[in-house]
């Protein structure tokens, strides 16, 4: 059980990590109280880790992925930014014991547990990168000027270079 | 002058707890049946990809087919303005309510997803027959809400025939709608049928009022209130009367099935070798269902006994859900003809009868939604003056001569 | 470059941006209409100017050839859990024996891809739906799981899925408690290619499987389609199915 001051505490960092207050560092590594987060495989960019800034992965990485979804299923829009599937190819590792949604060290889960949050994406999506036998299902918008094999070796270093360079 | 009928709800006490309870357990069985589908999935009941509506759709249809028949009490008395009915019409209208959230929980928990029942109310699509359903039913508990509140307001009792009208409407307009899910399916032989809807309604008369009937003599009688012989004989003949019109509808339906030569073979199946289906039909919904109670009911000895009516009654719900059986399942066991003249095989039963055995889980599940629907009523009974002090046959009609 | 202009046309209608992005775009909107169909960039949605459709030839689809039964199964991760009356199957190999002549015949029998799909009519959340471009979907996030489509398939090419499932393929997400069916290989036909079963056929030299765009008069299936008489299954329906059958 919690005494109220350990509630209060825990509601106050769940507060200012809502609000994007507290640096990535202190979130990832802190103390027992804070979920450990797993590290990212790769980068977006130089500049940047996930596919938006981090603080607004926090807080609306279900907008984006909610709106991808919903673009994929009916209009047959394939991009890669906001796409699950990548989201699960970059933040859990592929080795064969990496750790399923029930684990609390599944990235997904790792934060959800601690902020109770409930979702059903992983009844039906695979919770671990699955290396496709569909190389191209993964290629999206760089199929016409790059070969599957460099595709499935960079996607995302691939995606980002493109992105960056016209911002 | 006329005299005003006296409402009180029943008391408490330890008779009415061990009922509630004893319910109760039904009502905790069926929730348990639901949680054990849903948490192995659907292989664990009879349900295949061939059978794809089993038991539990048996009961949560007929249940909901006999709600709106339930509300026929209530409709005889203000719409039609017969007066001996009108001390029944409040109990009619809370047993269709409860019987409509029986039948709509059975078939909420059998969904595949029954948690994302806030999916099913968000997200419309008005092409569906299923989607006008869902608002026929939620429209029904409101109105007849509505309808109950009028008559038990004084103030309000001006617009009871009003309410009653538009109840009627309603009701009627829902059982098309629970009819029409079948008739949609013009793929399947069974169901291809412009007569399905008007036949469910004319059912849900009889299920509706046999179900009436037992509740209004077991109410009564574990009330200790007195329930006279002229009311309970004019709910009886009613009975037969539908139940006779029942056996027309079925009567013609399968006449002109047969007038229609690519229904041959499911008339055949239905009617002479469908094995189950066939036993169900002649004997469980023609012989026990209808032609049975008709004799129990219009027998000068058996007519005239509350026992033989409570069993006449019975035997129409029993009837009824063998009726529901045969429609639903038998019409989903016949296999889908997809090429004429040939013989189909497939390692997905095509062409074959499709086998199914119900489950426990499943009928575990429907008697569920049966206790909720009591359970319903017992509470309603306890906390609102539903039912009438007596019903005794000067308090029904003044002029009757004892 | 144009591939990374997509994207930054993509971003800009996301954040809101204007149309004018679109002048960007090295192909112009509608200039090819055929062309889009053919290599649709990923950013952009599918239009009803393709319906995608297949045909098959029962004259060349062999008695016991399962191919493109096992390519499906193996491309969506299709396993069975031993139960056959609740093993989903989106394409089944049906045998059909003339009960006046002996005639036996074998065919693959999968989801329709009908224009008017009655699964799509009678589904209460719209979960089911057609896709602009024809192909016949669940949206598995949305649908209960009520099981009125199966209901309302005349071909019985939609499946349950009975029990919990694990390491689905990403390309092909199930699970537990909803409905699914062939989706033409959506998540190819969106990267350029043809469906695996229709490749599975055509790899064993076959070639009983077309697939392609019947709007595109110049496409290998519309040509064959105005050269030979074919037929739909349950044509009495009206239903204007997207897979047609030659041979029976
Ligand atoms: S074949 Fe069945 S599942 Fe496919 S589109 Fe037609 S009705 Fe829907
Ligand atoms: S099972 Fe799903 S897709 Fe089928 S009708 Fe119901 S909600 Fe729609």
């Amino acid at each position: 059980m919690l005494n109220p001051m350990q509630k209060i505490l825990h509601i106050l960092l769940a507060l200012s990590m809502a609000a994007g207050l507290l640096p990535a560092s202190a979130w990832a590594g802190g103390g027992s109280l804070l979920p450990v987060v797993p590290e990212a495989q790769d980068r977006f960019s130089e500049t940047q880790g996930c596919v938006e800034p981090t603080d607004e992965m926090r807080r609306n990485h279900m907008e984006h992925i909610l709106h991808q979804r919903d673009e994929t299923v009916y209009r047959g829009i394939r991009t890669k930014q906001y796409s699950l599937e990548q989201c699960i190819n970059c933040h859990v590792s592929d080795t064969p014991d990496a750790p399923r949604y029930s684990s609390e060290e599944h990235f997904c889960n790792s934060c959800h547990t601690y902020a109770a949050v409930r979702i059903d994406c992983f009844q039906c999506h695979a919770d671990r990168p699955v290396k496709s036998s569909n190389p191209q299902t993964l290629s999206g918008q760089m199929k016409s000027d790059m070969q599957p094999s460099a595709l499935s070796a960079m996607p995302h270093q691939a995606l980002a270079t493109e992105v960056i360079s016209h911002e | 002058m006329k005299q005003q009928i006296q409402f009180r709800e029943i008391d408490g006490g330890m008779r009415f707890y061990s009922l509630l309870g004893f319910i109760g357990l039904f009502v905790l069985a069926g929730l348990g049946a639901a949680y054990f589908m849903e948490h192995n999935g659907h292989h664990v009941t009879g349900m295949t990809n061939q059978i794809i509506w089993g038991t539990p759709h048996v009961f949560a249809v007929f249940l909901i087919v006999a709600a709106s028949g339930a509300l026929n009490v209530a409709s005889i008395s203000s719409v039609f303005g017969k007066t001996p009915y009108k001390p029944l019409a409040r109990l009619s209208g809370l047993l269709a309510i409860a019987l409509l959230v029986g039948g709509l929980a059975v078939l909420v928990l059998d969904l595949g997803r029954p948690d994302r029942l806030i999916v099913a109310m968000t997200y419309y699509n008005f092409k569906s027959i299923f989607a006008w359903n869902i608002i026929l039913y939620i429209g029904f508990i409101a109105i007849v809400a509505v309808y109950i509140w009028m008559m038990m307001e004084r103030r309000m009792n001006h617009f009871t025939k009003l309410a009653g009208l538009f109840a009627f409407i309603w009701r009627l307009i829902l059982t098309t709608g629970t009819g029409s899910i079948f008739g949609f399916l013009v793929a399947r032989e069974a169901y291809d049928a412009a007569l399905m809807a008007p036949m469910f309604i004319i059912m849900s008369f009889s299920f509706g009022l046999a179900i009436f009937i037992l509740v209004l003599m077991a109410a009564c009688k574990w009330s200790d209130r007195p329930l006279g012989n002229l009311i309970v004989y004019r709910l009886k003949n009613l009975l037969g009367v539908f139940i006779a019109s029942v056996l027309y509808f079925v009567m013609v339906y399968h006449l002109t099935n047969l007038y229609i030569t690519e229904h041959h073979g499911v008339e055949r199946f239905i009617l002479l070798d469908g094995g189950v289906y066939t036993n169900l039909f002649w004997f469980v919904q023609i012989l026990l269902g209808s032609l049975v109670p008709l004799a129990l009911l219009y027998h000068p000895a058996t007519g005239k006994s509350r026992g033989w009516i409570g069993i006449a009654s019975l035997l129409v719900i029993i009837g009824g859900l063998a009726q529901m059986y045969i429609i639903i399942i038998g019409g989903q066991a016949y296999p889908l003809e997809l090429f004429p003249g040939m013989e189909v095989t497939s390692s997905f039963f095509d062409g074959g009868i499709n086998a199914y055995v119900p489950s426990l889980p499943e009928v575990v599940l429907g008697v569920g939604g049966i206790a909720i629907a009591l359970a319903a009523v017992v509470i309603g009974t306890r906390v609102l003056g539903f039912l009438p002090v007596s019903l005794a046959d000067d308090q029904v009609d003044p002029h009757h001569a004892a | 470059m144009s591939d990374s202009a997509n994207i930054d046309t993509y971003r800009r209608r996301f954040l809101g941006g204007t149309a004018t992005a679109l002048a960007g775009l090295s192909v112009a909107p509608g200039v090819f209409l055929h062309e889009v169909a053919r290599a649709r960039p990923a950013d952009e949605a599918v239009t009803s100017d393709v319906r995608w459709g297949m045909l098959i030839d029962t004259n060349k689809c062999a008695n016991g050839c399962n191919d493109c039964v096992t390519a499906c199964n193996e491309e969506h991760g299709l396993t069975g859990h031993g139960r056959p009356e609740t093993d989903a199957q989106w394409i089944r190999k049906v045998e059909l024996r003339d009960k006046q002549t002996g005639h036996t015949q074998s065919l693959p029998l999968l989801c329709q891809h009908c224009e008017h799909p009655p699964c799509v009519d009678v589904c209460p959340t719209g979960a089911s739906f057609k896709r602009a471009d024809g192909i016949v979907l669940v949206d598995k996030h949305i649908c209960i799981g009520c099981r009125y489509c199966m209901m309302a398939c005349p071909y019985k090419a939609r499946s349950f899925i009975h029990e919990d499932l694990q390491d689905q393929l990403p390309h092909a997400p199930r699970g537990k408690g909803t409905v699914e069916s062939c989706t033409f290989c959506v998540h190819r036909v969106d990267n350029d290619r043809t469906p695996a079963c229709v490749e599975a056929c055509t790899a064993e030299n076959h070639n009983a499987m077309v697939f392609g765009d019947i709007n595109d008069p110049d496409s290998d299936i519309s040509k064959q389609l105005k050269q030979h008489s074919s037929r739909q299954i349950r044509a009495d329906l009206d239903l204007n199915t997207g897979v047609r059958y030659r041979g029976i």
